[in-house]
C-alpha cells in the first residue's frame, strides 16, 4: 500500500529519469556505429601492439620497430609531414591572406573557396598522375624548360625524392589550409587593424601583438591537422613512386599484404607508432587551443 | 584658424560622391558633433581626419600644419570605435597601455599612465580582466582610456555609444562628455541620435547627402533650424500645409483660419507653403497664454508619464501636442474641442515643397 | 595600400601557376597517346577496356550506398544531439574529426583483423560483406564532412522552435525527422553527399586491401601497366571530382534563390 500512494504522489519523479534513458536510445546508432568502425578497430590496433600471445603485456613489438629501415621509413614520414604541413601552412595563409584581404576583386575569393573545396580532395592516384605527367622525366613542364634550356633532370631534379613529394603534397595541403584558415582570417575584425593603427602601430607590430595571438589557436590546429594529412597518405605517394621512397604508411600497406616483414605483431606496432604521432600532434594542439581559451569564450 | 580645420574637403568613391565641399573649424577643446542619417558621409568624414579614407579633394590641418599626407598611426589622433575594437587577447591593461607601449615608452613609466586612466574611467579594480570579461559599457570605457592614453592631440567617437543599451548610453555620455572636458581634448564625435549630439556638444554639424545643412550650438540648431531637412531631423515637427494671404503682411491661411505670423514671407499671395511648430510649442487648458488660437478636436491622448501627447485635429490637419503633466490637471477626454495657443515667434516658415 | 596589393596579386599568380599547371601538364599528356600529334586516343583506348566501366560503376554504386548510410547515420544523431544533447556535444564533434587523426591505413588494418572469417563478425568472409564493410569505412572516412556540414545545416534555424511546433501539431520523431527536419538540411545534406562523392571514387587504400574492383586500384593497375592512360584517367578523375563540387555549388545557388525567392513572395503578399 505504501508502495502504491508513494508513486501515485511522485509521478514525475519515476517518469523523469525513465524519458532520460529513452532520449539516450537516440544516440546508439550513432555511437554503435563509432564503436565498432572507428574506435575498437584502432584500439584492437594499439591493444594488439603490446598484448603478447599469452595474453600477457609485452613490449617486444615495439622493441622490434628499432629497425633501421623502419627507422629510416619512420624519419622520411616525419619530415615529409612536418614539411608539408609547415609550408602548407605558410604558403596556404598567405594566399588565404592575399584574397581575404588583399584587396582583390570580389569574385576571386569564391572561386579559390571552390577550387580549394576540389584541389583539398584531389589527392591520391589522380594526383600523382597529374604530377609525373607534368614534372616527369617526360613531363609537360619538365620538356618545356628543355625546350628553352633548363634541363631539370640534369640539375638533379627528380620527382620520386622527398623535394618531389613534398611538392605533391602541397598541392593538396595548401588548399586544405586556405579551407580551414578562412574563416579565421574573418574572425580578425578589420577594426582590431585600424585602432591599433590609430595608436601608433606598424602592420608588422599589429600582427606580432594581436593577430598572430588571435589566430593562434587555428593556426596550431591547422598544423596538427594537415600534419596527420600528410602523415596518414599512402595512395599518393605510392602512385608517384611505388615503393622505391619508403614512408611509414607504405610499409604498414605492404606488411598488411603481406609482403615483408613477415610479422603480424609488427604491423600492428607500426600502426600503433602511427596513431601515437597523429595523436599526440593533434593533442597538443588541444592543450595549446586549452591555453589560448583564457581570453575566449 | 581652429586647431583642427577641415578645409573644402571631398570624397568619392566611384561615381558616387559621399562628401562633397565639407568645410569646418574645430577650435581647442571643443566637442563637435557630426549628426546625419547613416549614409550622410558623416563617418567618412571622420575616417578621412584618423587617416583611413584619404580625400580626393581638400585640406586636414591639424594645428596648422596639412595631416592629409600622413599615414593614420602618425597623426597621433586617437579613435573609438562603435564596435568597442579591443585586443580580446590583451587584459585591459595592456589595451590601455598599448599605444604606450607602442610608442616605446619603458614599462615602469607605462604602468602609473594605465593607473590613471583607469582611475579616470572609473574601472580601477577590472586591469587584469579580458575584454570578453566585461560589460560593453565597460569595454567601451576601456576604448575610450585606450585612446586617451598616449595624449592624442585630437579624439574622434565613431558612434561609439550605439551598441549600447539605453540606460548606459545615457550615463556614459554624460560620462564621456565629463572626461573630455577634464582633459580638455578636442573632439569630434559621430552620432545618428539627435539627443545625444545635442546633449553633449558645443557645436553640431547636421548632415545630409555629404553636405553641412547646418553648423550651430544645439540651442540654435533645435530652435532656429536653417533648412527644412535640420526642422525635420532635430526633433520632432508637425507641418500644416496653408496659403499666403499677404505676403508682406506675414498673414498666411490655413483652411478657413487666419493666421499672422508678423514677419516678411517671400513668395505671392495665393503661394502655398508650410509651417513647422514643435509639439511643446503649443499649449492649451486653462490659463494658456499665446498670440494665435487654433481650435482643435482632440483624436487621441496619451499619458506618457512626465509628458501627455495629444493627437489633434487642425483644420483638417492631424498634429501632434506635447504638454508637461500636472497633477492638478488631468489629461482632456478623447473627443473633446479644445484651443490650441501658440507664439508667432513658434512657428517656422518651411520652403514649399 | 598598393603595395599590398601588388603583393596579394603576386601570391595569387603564384598560386595560380602551381595549381594549374599540373592540371595543363596532365590534360597534355592524356593527348600524347599517337606519335607527334594530339589525339584522344589515350581516351579511346580506356573507353575500350571494360574494366574502365566495371570500376567506375562499381565505386559509383559504392558512393551511393555511403552517401546513404552516412545520411542515415548522422542526420538523426546531429539532430538528435542539437536538440536534447547539447552537453554532448563536444564528445560527438570529437570522435567525429578522429578519422582525420587516425590514419586511414590503420582503421582498414583493424577492420580486417577484427571482422575477418574467424571473427565474430566474419563480414569480409563474403562479397557482400566485404562490400558492406567497405562502404561502413567510407562513411567513417566522410563522417568528419558529412558530420560538420549536417550540423552547420541543423545550425541555421531555429531547431527546437520547429520540433515542438510539429510535436505539438501531432508529429511523431519519423515524421518530424522527414517532413521538417530534412528539407531545412537539403542544401547541407548534398553538399556532404557530393564530398563523400568525390572521397569514394578515387580512394585507393580501403578498397586495395580489401581486395575490391573499385576504380582507384584500377588507376593505380593503369599507371603501373600504360603510359599515357593513367594521364587520361586522372582527367577523369579530377572532371568526375569538379562534377560533384559544380553540383554543390548549383543546389546551394539554387536553393538559396529559390528560398529568398519565396520569402520575397511572401512579404509582398502580406503587403
Amino acid at each position: 500500500m505504501a508502495d502504491i500512494t508513494e508513486t501515485s504522489l511522485l509521478p514525475e519523479n519515476r517518469k523523469q529519469p525513465r524519458r532520460a534513458a529513452l532520449d539516450w536510445l537516440g544516440l546508439v546508432p550513432f555511437m554503435a556505429f563509432a564503436v565498432l568502425f572507428l574506435l575498437y578497430p584502432t584500439a584492437h590496433i594499439v591493444i594488439g601492439a603490446f598484448r603478447a600471445t599469452d595474453g600477457g603485456l609485452t613490449l617486444d613489438y615495439m622493441a622490434g620497430l628499432f629497425t633501421p629501415n623502419i627507422i629510416k621509413a619512420f624519419t622520411l614520414s616525419l619530415e615529409v609531414s612536418l614539411l608539408t604541413a609547415g609550408l602548407g601552412l605558410a604558403l596556404g595563409l598567405a594566399l588565404a591572406l592575399a584574397v581575404v584581404r588583399g584587396g582583390l576583386p570580389g569574385f576571386i575569393r569564391s572561386a579559390l573557396l571552390t577550387f580549394s573545396g576540389v584541389a583539398s580532395q584531389f589527392a591520391g592516384v589522380p594526383l600523382a598522375f597529374a604530377f609525373i605527367a607534368t614534372l616527369g622525366r617526360l613531363g609537360f613542364v619538365t620538356v618545356l624548360l628543355k625546350a628553352i634550356g633548363i634541363d631539370l633532370y640534369g640539375a638533379g631534379f627528380n620527382l620520386i625524392t622527398l623535394s618531389g613529394l613534398v611538392l605533391v603534397y602541397l598541392y593538396f595541403q595548401i588548399p586544405l589550409m586556405v579551407l580551414i584558415i578562412t574563416p579565421a582570417i574573418d574572425g580578425l575584425r578589420t577594426d582590431w587593424a585600424e585602432a591599433a593603427e590609430s595608436l601608433g602601430a606598424t602592420t608588422a607590430y599589429y600582427w606580432r601583438r594581436v593577430a598572430l595571438p588571435v589566430l593562434w589557436p587555428s593556426l596550431a590546429g591547422s598544423f596538427a591537422l594537415l600534419f596527420a594529412n600528410a602523415f596518414g597518405a599512402v595512395a599518393t605517394a605510392m602512385a608517384l613512386t611505388g615503393s622505391s621512397l619508403s614512408l611509414m604508411p607504405i610499409l604498414l600497406f605492404a606488411q598488411i599484404r603481406g609482403d615483408v616483414l613477415n610479422s603480424q605483431q609488427l604491423g600492428y606496432a607500426i600502426a600503433c607508432l602511427m596513431i601515437a604521432v597523429t595523436g599526440i600532434a593533434n593533442l597538443l594542439y588541444i592543450v595549446l587551443r586549452a591555453r589560448a581559451d583564457r581570453w575566449t569564450k | 584658424m581652429g586647431h583642427l580645420d577641415l578645409v573644402h574637403l571631398e570624397k568619392a568613391f566611384g561615381a558616387t560622391r559621399v562628401v562633397e565641399d565639407f568645410t569646418l573649424s574645430i577650435a581647442e577643446g571643443e566637442f563637435i558633433s557630426l549628426l546625419g542619417p547613416s549614409g550622410c558621409g558623416k563617418t567618412t568624414i571622420l575616417r578621412m581626419v584618423a587617416g583611413f579614407e584619404s580625400p580626393s579633394a581638400g585640406a586636414i590641418r591639424l594645428a596648422g600644419a596639412d595631416i592629409s599626407g600622413l599615414r593614420p598611426r602618425e597623426r597621433n589622433i586617437g579613435m573609438v570605435f562603435q564596435s568597442y575594437a579591443l585586443f580580446p587577447n590583451l587584459t585591459v591593461r595592456q589595451n590601455i597601455g598599448f599605444g604606450l607601449e607602442v610608442a616605446g615608452l619603458p614599462k615602469p613609466e607605462i604602468a602609473p599612465c594605465v593607473d590613471e586612466m583607469l582611475a579616470l574611467i572609473g574601472l580601477d579594480a577590472l586591469g587584469g580582466r579580458y575584454p570578453f570579461q566585461l560589460s560593453g559599457g565597460q569595454q567601451q570605457r576601456v576604448a575610450l582610456a585606450r585612446a586617451l592614453a598616449p595624449r592624442p592631440r585630437v579624439l574622434l567617437l565613431d558612434e561609439p555609444l550605439s551598441a549600447l543599451d539605453a540606460q548606459i548610453r545615457v550615463s556614459l555620455r554624460t560620462e564621456m562628455r565629463a572626461i573630455q572636458r577634464e582633459l580638455g581634448i578636442t573632439t569630434l564625435f559621430v552620432t545618428h541620435d539627435q539627443e545625444e549630439a545635442l546633449s553633449i556638444s558645443d557645436r553640431v554639424v547636421v548632415m545630409n547627402k555629404g553636405r553641412a545643412e547646418q553648423t550651430d550650438v544645439p540651442f540654435a540648431i533645435y530652435n532656429r533650424p536653417a533648412t527644412s531637412f535640420v526642422a525635420n531631423f532635430v526633433g520632432a515637427l508637425n507641418t500644416l500645409e496653408a496659403v499666403i494671404e499677404n505676403a508682406t503682411g506675414g498673414h498666411v491661411r490655413i483652411a478657413d483660419l487666419t493666421v499672422p505670423l508678423g514677419r516678411q514671407l517671400q513668395g505671392q499671395k495665393g503661394d502655398s507653403i508650410r509651417l513647422a511648430i514643435r509639439p511643446e510649442s503649443f499649449r492649451h487648458g486653462a490659463g494658456a497664454g499665446g498670440d494665435i488660437v487654433l481650435p482643435a478636436v482632440l483624436e487621441d491622448v496619451h499619458f506618457l508619464g512626465s509628458v501627455i501627447r495629444i493627437r489633434a485635429r487642425v483644420a483638417g490637419q492631424l498634429i501632434s501636442v506635447d504638454s508637461f503633466n500636472r497633477p492638478d490637471q488631468p489629461p482632456p477626454p478623447v473627443g473633446a474641442t479644445t484651443a490650441l495657443r501658440l507664439s508667432a515667434s513658434d512657428i517656422l516658415v518651411l520652403e514649399a515643397s | 595600400m598598393s603595395a599590398r596589393r601588388l603583393l596579394a596579386w603576386a601570391i595569387l599568380i603564384a598560386a595560380v601557376l602551381f595549381f594549374a599547371l599540373p592540371l595543363i601538364g596532365m590534360f597534355e599528356f592524356s593527348l600524347r597517346a599517337r606519335r607527334g600529334t594530339w589525339s584522344l586516343d589515350a581516351y579511346a583506348n580506356v573507353l575500350k577496356d571494360p574494366q574502365f566501366l566495371g570500376t567506375l560503376a562499381y565505386s559509383a554504386v559504392l558512393s551511393v550506398v555511403t552517401i546513404v548510410l552516412g545520411i542515415l547515420i548522422v542526420v538523426p544523431t546531429a539532430f538528435w544531439v542539437r536538440l536534447k544533447f547539447r552537453r554532448f556535444r563536444p564528445v560527438v564533434e570529437f570522435i567525429t574529426v578522429l578519422p582525420l587523426v587516425i590514419p586511414p591505413i590503420v582503421i582498414v588494418f583493424g577492420y580486417l583483423r577484427l571482422y575477418n572469417t574467424s571473427s565474430w563478425l566474419p563480414l569480409t568472409g563474403s562479397t557482400t560483406g566485404t562490400d558492406l564493410l567497405l562502404s561502413l569505412g567510407y562513411v567513417t572516412l566522410s563522417l568528419p564532412y558529412m558530420y560538420r556540414a549536417i550540423d552547420n545545416g541543423l545550425g541555421a534555424f531555429d531547431l527546437k522552435a520547429l520540433t515542438e511546433a510539429a510535436q505539438s501539431l501531432g508529429a511523431g520523431w519519423g515524421r518530424i525527422l522527414y517532413r521538417v527536419i530534412l528539407p531545412n538540411v537539403l542544401v547541407a545534406v548534398l553538399s556532404g553527399a557530393f564530398i563523400t562523392f568525390a572521397i569514394v571514387i578515387g580512394e585507393y587504400v580501403f578498397a586495395a586491401l580489401m581486395n575490391r574492383p573499385a576504380f582507384g586500384p584500377y588507376m593505380v593497375w593503369t599507371g603501373s601497366n600504360k603510359a599515357y592512360e593513367p594521364a587520361a584517367l586522372a582527367v577523369v578523375a579530377f572532371g568526375l571530382t569538379w562534377g560533384a563540387m559544380g553540383l554543390l555549388q548549383l543546389a546551394a545557388t539554387l536553393s538559396t534563390t529559390g528560398l529568398s525567392k519565396t520569402r520575397l513572395s511572401k512579404t509582398r503578399r502580406t503587403r
